[in-house]
């Protein structure tokens, strides 16, 4: 029918070289929940890496700290079409938490309490593109932010930053995900707009 | 961020599949509870609209607009039973 | 009024008036429109200049076979839609609104009907209950209705005017966090007994309707199958923050 509603702000283009093609800067942080927010106690948290061999590293929240947080500043990028800045983040890089993991495996399934998944290439994850974040803007994450831990892949559209995520599984193929298999891209790279199939 | 119902879905389900959703039985795979779809839980999402049992929230189906195309996974659901209107 | 099929439509905004603060009525003239029962609801559909669409759900205040369809719209703020919805969009201007929809949540007065029914609404889910009361002011004969109507204070009323008028419905007003002045009793929040002494009981078997948000809908529909509701009389319709 073609109404054009002038006014209706829709997508803004800016010419922010930090921002990926199609993506407007927002300074507020939406929330984007498939489910109800899980309510996590740190005392019963916990994080897994599974491998092939049926081996699980495991970490509780303590142990999680003492493998040791570092500071990052970076942009985040949500497929629907808005990016945020300059955030601060705090949280332990997942080049730690690989350290004594081993796998000949390529891919890792992420899996949340709530039942959340998302696909990752185990490349995606590793030097230093990637960390478990539990706080952000100085503060501790929120349930509604995915607290008390949320996986952090900057690099990628911000689906994959997996919300109160609990554990991860090494896959030999690429298997999707929750969004991965309604339509949204496998890999989800904004630079390349890889939003949908 | 709370859920709304399966009313919120009519014009998505009459748009891509035809269908009048809000008087549409469906039984939930994962508990095998039938309801109609007006009460499963819907989270509206800028990423889609995902549909979950209101008995065990197990996710029912999911609706994706994407640029040339709208992605409808109806998984969750044993089957739907559809009205002749 | 016959099943038709829900397809888009252009319509053009009649008029625009603030309803309260922050909530809009338009009035708007779509002239393929088919008509459509009390209690169902239309998608609105925003295209911005650079081809950006977003939709959202609307119930209508109107029903009945006339191509003007009236909406009244609660602005969300940090929303979307809804804050163009209620604070730019013009008289005169053009949306695409998709519609009627809904069968589930809707009041036919055609079918018969012994019990009464019981309307209940939250804030602005008064909105589609307001339509079914006045789809039922039309008609001569049919079935007792009742409205309870949940809402934070007098300022926060849609269809103020329009509610006190009703001959055919009993309505009562709850207020949940101010009073009007000089109302003599203090705001309260809706409880089970409070639901119970301004309903329609049980053993009338009424019919109830149920719109609000959904923490507001999920209590008041517990409630009901306490005080020995039949849960298959009760529909309900939530809508929540979806900006």
């Amino acid at each position: 029918m073609g109404v054009i509603n002038g006014g209706f702000g829709g997508r803004h283009g800016s010419s922010d070289p930090r921002l990926p093609p199609g993506q407007t800067h927002v300074y507020d942080w939406p929330v984007l929940s498939t489910g109800p927010t899980p309510n996590v106690d740190e005392g019963r948290w916990s994080f897994t890496i599974t491998t092939e061999d049926e081996v699980t590293h495991r970490w509780n929240w303590g142990e999680l700290q003492e493998v040791g947080v570092e500071d990052v500043v970076t942009d985040i990028h949500c497929v629907t079409h808005w990016s945020k800045l300059d955030m601060a983040w705090r949280g332990v890089p997942m080049d730690r938490l690989f350290e004594d993991v081993e796998t000949s495996y390529d891919y890792v399934m992420v899996r949340s309490y709530g039942g959340y998944t998302t696909n990752l290439p185990l490349e995606d994850l590793l030097d230093g593109q990637a960390w478990l974040a539990t706080e952000a803007e100085g503060e501790p994450l929120t349930p509604e932010h995915g607290g008390p831990a949320r996986l952090l892949v900057p690099h990628l559209y911000f689906w994959k930053s997996a919300k109160w995520v609990r554990g991860m599984e090494m896959m030999p193929s690429d298997d999707p995900g929750f969004w991965e298999q309604n339509g949204y891209h496998l890999r989800g790279d904004p630079w390349r707009e890889e939003r949908y199939w | 961020m709370t859920h709304v119902d399966g009313n919120a879905l009519a014009g998505a389900f009459a748009t891509t599949l035809g269908i009048e959703i809000t008087v549409t039985v469906g039984r939930c795979r994962s508990c095998g509870s039938s309801f109609n779809l007006a009460c499963a839980h819907v989270f509206i999402t800028a990423m889609g609209a995902v549909m979950r049992c209101g008995h065990c929230q197990a996710v029912l189906g999911v609706i994706v607009r994407g640029f040339r195309e709208t992605l409808v996974n109806l998984s969750g659901l044993d089957y739907i039973r559809v009205p002749h209107l | 009024m016959t099943p038709s099929r829900v397809r888009w439509h252009l319509g053009r905004v009649l008029s625009r008036q603030f309803e309260t603060e922050a909530a809009i009525r338009l009035e708007l003239d779509v002239p393929t429109w088919p008509g459509n029962v009390a209690g169902a609801h239309l998608d609105i559909r925003l295209t911005a200049p650079d081809g950006y669409q977003a939709s959202r759900s609307y119930s209508l205040a109107s029903s009945g076979e006339s191509t003007r369809v009236v909406l009244v719209i609660q602005e969300l703020p940090g929303g979307e839609v809804s804050p163009f919805l209620v604070r730019q969009l013009a008289e005169g201007e053009e949306v695409e609104v998709q519609g009627p929809l809904g069968r589930f949540f809707v009041w036919i007065p055609a079918e018969p009907e012994q019990s009464p029914v019981q309307l209940i609404a939250g804030g602005s889910g008064v909105v589609p209950l307001f339509s079914m009361a006045s789809a039922r002011e039309r008609e001569p004969k049919g079935a007792d209705f009742r409205l309870l109507y949940s809402v934070r204070s007098p300022r926060d009323e849609f269809f103020a005017d329009e509610l006190a008028e009703l001959s055919r419905t009993i309505v009562e007003i709850v207020h949940t966090r101010e009073s009007a002045p000089g109302a003599g009793r203090p705001p309260r929040r809706l409880t089970r007994e409070a639901l119970a002494a301004s309903t329609f009981p049980a053993s009338l078997s009424p019919r109830i309707f149920v719109c609000g948000p959904t923490p507001f809908v999920e209590a008041v529909a517990g409630w009901l199958v306490e005080l020995g509701h039949d849960p298959a009389q009760i529909r309900t319709e939530r809508f929540g923050g979806s900006p």
